[in-house]
């Protein structure tokens, strides 16, 4: 552990804020076990998507603008959703190609902004977390923004394998939308509907009990086909298997004493 | 065609209900995805060759007006002629010309999405010319009186039993008890009825995948080896491209060819690629007697240096439709119009308009699978992003989704407001829904819940968890 621990700013997504705080928790404790010191800016909300994805760049702008302002300072910014991070990462710096200043500040948080997991893995240099239990067979969606934005596909698996009891089984398509999408399964719910029934289907198929994936707007997605059909699978954020935090914690659309 | 763009949500809902299109689509994504990577996986230099390619096509962008004019005075030179066509009309009537001219009666035709986008069987038949398509797909849905579900695949909507349906409707004389139950028997049947047409044909049209700017050639890859019969036995061949097919050299086509046909179809090489330059010679054995290129514009000239230039790069291979998890749920027809998916999405409002075509750019997950795949290395997603600015500019968006998403922005503009807003929600949505997990129903959310669950928020935010977490630390 270094002499000076690296500073680092969670951004917690607006989504992890509202429905999920046990996310923002399980990537806290797996950065401070890992030895960073992690603070939360209190002038955060959103990455913006809902805007910038709806051609409404001037309040993406502003919204940006804040988080760069907010995360200022740290040597690292760390987000548990790919989308999210993708976002500051790859379209901060492209919303403001006219004005030079906030540019470079934007490429600098760019720069400094990182997904959990590939944090951990690639920025860190961890091949394990600290010992965990998980006791299930698990299946992994990889989100499309952290797997084509930002190329997290290997990361999150290896960090698995040093989970005690746990067991893999590869997803079928697990490179294919889930039909969340942000805005998407607002303006066109039936299709989006159609494209998670048919993620479902591939799921139940693995014959895994627990679904992980390290986007919460999909996992809300998916949880909530697999609750409405029946299913008993439990989903959850990777984060909270990670982190050890399953058994006090029910999955995502779950009801407690299930985990 | 009329397109039907605007009732793209109107188009999805009866293709989520097509029990014949759903399993086309499904025999779709377990075979073209697979055929691509496994041809890509034989290349390890795919990916420079995409760099390559990208190159080319931009370069060719920047000086349009230098190879244009270069491959016309190279066709001149070879004894053709090329038709310089602002609009569809000015194409339809220029190829109308040259079936007038010569008498024709019959034009059979190669695959080509030109001749779809100008709508060219239709006003040729209106003027007593009966079009003969010879691609098979193109074939099938011209019998079927459809448009194309996809630019590489048109009937790739339909299952085999639908299509020997059409055969037994439309051929006379085919013995009822005639199989016609898998590909090879139909692909028969076809090719004894277009044979006699090919040779019957006064002119022959194709369309380009290539207009070779040093030679004054054109060039198409084809399957079936049609475009060959269509091109070299009538009288004259009309080929019908659009001005962004340019190519520079030979040399540069061998490089797209190699990303074309591996997209497409994960071919290394496409059973027929044919070179056309000319008419016949003096001492050619075969070949037509009149060679014209008509080049249509159609909006394509002003795309150039603005956001949207980047799309004129698209050689029509079609992964990005192949790959699309929109376009795999509902198919091609829902985008209603010519070109579907996310090249679609990008190219049918500069072409159509985005008052009729507003929902195609909106109707992406921005998954970014299209991109990731395009040999072009097109922002197709970045480019759907921008048409969602000039819409929402231009307040075409909407109403109700405008307010949700100022109402949702001015408080993500405002953090300390943000706080209490979603502090709030939190604890009702977390209270009503808490005890079951999650919801079956809620108020302003019957999209979502109408086939899926919303799990409920645990109750607290994050947020105020978090300075309560602090207060105990450092009180």
């Amino acid at each position: 552990m270094p002499d000076t621990p690296i500073r680092v700013g969670l951004f917690v997504t607006c989504l992890v804020d509202l429905f999920r705080p046990t996310v923002g928790f399980a990537a806290v404790k797996l950065l401070e076990d890992a030895g960073c010191l992690v603070e939360v800016p209190a002038r955060q909300t959103c990455c913006g998507q809902p805007a910038y994805n709806s051609g409404d760049k001037s309040d993406a702008k502003a919204i940006a603008r804040d988080a760069i302002e907010a995360f200022a300072g740290f040597d690292h910014v760390v987000v548990p959703s790919g989308s999210c991070a993708g976002m500051i990462r790859r379209h901060f710096p492209l919303l403001f190609t006219d004005e030079p200043e906030t540019r470079a500040k934007a490429e600098d948080l760019s720069r400094r902004t990182h997904e959990l997991v590939s944090f951990l893995a690639d920025v860190l240099k961890l091949d394990r977390v600290p010992e965990t239990r998980y006791a299930g067979i698990v299946t992994y969606h990889d989100a499309c923004s952290g797997l084509r934005e930002l190329g997290i596909k290997a990361q999150p698996r290896r960090l698995l394998q040093s989970v005690d009891g746990l067991r893999l089984t590869e997803l079928p398509g697990a490179e294919t939308c889930c039909g969340f999408g942000g805005t998407f399964c607002i303006k066109y719910p039936a299709i989006s509907d159609r494209m998670v029934a048919d993620k479902a289907a591939d799921i139940a198929a693995t014959g895994a009990d627990t679904l992980l994936a390290g986007d919460l707007g999909c996992l809300l997605n998916m949880a909530g086909k697999l609750t409405r059909l029946g299913s008993e699978l439990r989903v959850r954020h990777v984060a909270e298997v990670l982190a050890g935090m399953t058994e006090t914690v029910p999955p995502i659309g779950g009801v407690a004493a299930q985990g | 065609m009329q397109p039907t763009s605007h009732s793209f949500k109107e188009n999805a809902r009866q293709a989520l209900g097509d029990a014949n299109l759903q399993k086309a689509l499904k025999l779709m994504q377990s075979g073209f995805p697979a055929r691509r990577a496994a041809s890509i996986a034989r290349l390890p230099e795919f990916d420079a060759l995409r760099d390559q390619g990208k190159a080319i096509k931009d370069h060719v962008l920047e000086n349009l007006d230098v190879y244009l004019e270069t491959f016309e005075k190279n066709v001149v030179a070879q004894g053709g002629e090329v038709h310089w066509c602002r609009t569809p009309q000015e194409a339809r009537e220029a190829v109308l010309a040259i079936c007038r001219r010569l008498g024709a009666k019959t034009v059979t035709k190669g695959k080509t999405m030109i001749a779809e986008e100008i709508a060219l069987n239709d006003y040729l038949e209106a003027n007593g010319v009966t079009p003969v398509e010879t691609d098979l797909g193109e074939y099938i849905i011209q019998i079927r009186r459809e448009y194309p579900s996809h630019i590489i695949a048109p009937a790739l909507h339909l299952v085999k039993e639908q299509v020997a349906e059409s055969f037994r409707a439309t051929h006379k004389g085919l013995d009822a008890k005639r199989a016609l139950e898998d590909a090879p028997t139909l692909v028969a049947e076809a090719r004894s009825i277009l044979r006699q047409k090919f040779l019957a044909a006064d002119i022959g049209l194709t369309g380009a995948n290539f207009c070779v700017a040093e030679t004054g050639s054109t060039l198409i890859v084809t399957n079936e080896g049609n475009g060959d019969l269509t091109q070299t036995l009538p009288k004259a061949h009309i080929v019908l491209a659009s001005i962004e097919k340019l190519t520079p050299t030979l040399e540069d086509v061998s490089t797209i060819l190699r990303l074309l046909t591996r997209s497409a179809t994960g071919q290394e090489f496409s059973a027929y690629t044919t070179v056309s330059t000319g008419p016949r010679r003096a001492d050619d054995t075969d070949g037509p007697q009149e060679y014209h290129v008509v080049f249509l514009d159609n909006g394509r000239s002003a795309m150039l240096g603005t956001e949207f230039q980047d799309m004129l790069r698209c050689i029509r291979c079609g992964a990005c439709m192949n790959h699309c998890p929109v376009y795999a749920t509902v198919g091609g027809h829902a985008y209603g119009w010519v070109y579907p998916g996310p090249m679609g999405a990008v190219l049918t409002p500069t072409l159509v308009g985005i008052d009729e075509a507003g929902h195609l750019p909106n109707a992406s997950t921005f998954c970014g699978r299209c991109e990731s795949v395009c040999p072009m290395k097109i922002p197709l997603p970045q480019m759907m992003r921008h048409w969602r600015e000039r819409e929402f500019a231009q307040k075409r968006s909407p109403a109700a989704y405008r307010y949700g998403l100022a109402f949702w922005a001015f408080f993500a503009r405002r953090p300390a407001l943000y706080r209490l807003a979603i502090g709030l929600a939190a604890r009702i949505l977390g209270s009503i829904g808490g005890p079951r997990g999650r919801f079956r129903s809620l108020p302003l959310a019957g999209g979502w819940t109408q086939g899926r669950d919303l799990p409920a928020p645990e109750g607290r935010t994050f947020m105020s968890l978090w300075a309560a977490r602090r207060k105990r630390i450092s009180p």
